[in-house]
């Protein structure tokens, strides 16, 4: 059976499952046998999907005003030859 | 085993990626319609706030990032193959610049955010302990969200970008290799080192009272 630092050591392709069949095999095997690597992958999925469900915050809205508002200055200084260049 | 798969329902996920067909968008943009880039930006421009912020870790840093990195790829749009994703190529940009504001800000202090490749063994493991209840259901999501950003804050920064980019703007392995000049294995090791050391951090506070802690490893 695989050491708990060789599961650890591809404990992301376990969790990712970018690991051949056969090798995924043996990681499940270890962490069907192992208790404390067991709590470690269901911890480790727990955290990856805590962080996946947090949707991003609205950004504030000066925010997106100020940035609207330098792109419409770029876009018009682009339209116009001209004109001098933005910045 | 239980498996999970992604956001509870009750967190009101984001809608899938492919929802968005921003292929449409890029080809009116370069052809230059303004109202088609405006539309990218609309769609992008939290994903992009969101990840300088987690960079910057300042909000005016962060908002220069935005602005930057978008006048960029307005600027840049006749360059942009189209071989990659826009969002792929925006989050690049946007990397780099926060990166660059990072090293502006931090160049009195030593913050190398290309530390030697590490291999992740020594990575100390001491909470193992499983979670109390889920705690999407414990917390309110702005109290949750708040203790992830503290989370994700206490890493350093080389772990902290990749995490970022990986588990939280969802680039693949490659995308991430590439917007942060690093290699591959690289990115493997850092991103073991960051979860590892989230789920360490979480374990502390969403674990089940009572239960042992004991040094591992
Ligand atoms: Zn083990």
């Amino acid at each position: 059976m695989l050491t708990c630092k060789e599961f650890l050591h591809e404990l992301n392709e376990f969790l990712d499952e970018s690991v051949s069949a056969e090798t995924r095999a043996e990681l499940q095997r270890h962490v069907n046998e192992c208790p404390n690597c067991f709590v470690i992958v269901d911890t480790t999925r727990k955290t990856l999907r805590v962080f996946k469900g947090v949707t991003e915050k609205a950004i504030p809205h000066d925010v997106h005003s100020r940035l609207m508002k330098a792109l419409e200055k770029k876009m018009a200084a682009k339209a116009q030859p001209h004109a001098p260049p933005a910045q | 085993m239980m498996r999970y798969d992604g956001g509870m329902a009750a967190m009101d996920p984001a809608p899938p990626a492919g929802a968005f067909d921003e292929s449409v968008f890029v080809a009116r943009a370069r052809q230059g319609d303004a109202e088609a880039f405006n539309e990218l930006v609309t769609h992008y421009e939290r994903k992009i706030f969101r990840l300088a912020k987690h960079i910057t870790q300042n909000d005016e840093d962060a908002e220069d990032v935005l602005q930057d990195a978008f006048l960029k790829a307005y600027e840049h749009l006749p360059d942009f193959q189209g071989q990659s994703k826009f969002y792929t190529w925006i989050v690049r940009i946007a990397v780099n610049e926060s990166l660059m504001k990072l090293r502006k800000r931090k160049s009195d202090r030593t913050v190398p955010l290309d530390e030697p490749l590490e291999t992740g063994e020594d990575t100390v493991i001491r909470e193992i302990a499983v979670w109390d209840d889920d705690p999407e259901r414990k917390y309110s999501r702005e109290e949750l969200a708040n203790i992830l950003d503290e989370a994700v804050q206490g890493l350093r920064p080389a772990f902290r970008t990749v995490f970022v980019l990986r588990d939280i703007e969802e680039l693949s392995t490659e995308e991430t290799a590439e917007a942060l000049g690093i290699s591959i294995p690289a990115v493997k090791s850092r991103l073991l080192r960051a979860r590892l050391q989230l789920r360490e951090k979480l374990t502390r506070l969403f674990k089940r009272k009572g239960d042992d802690v004991f040094a591992y490893m």
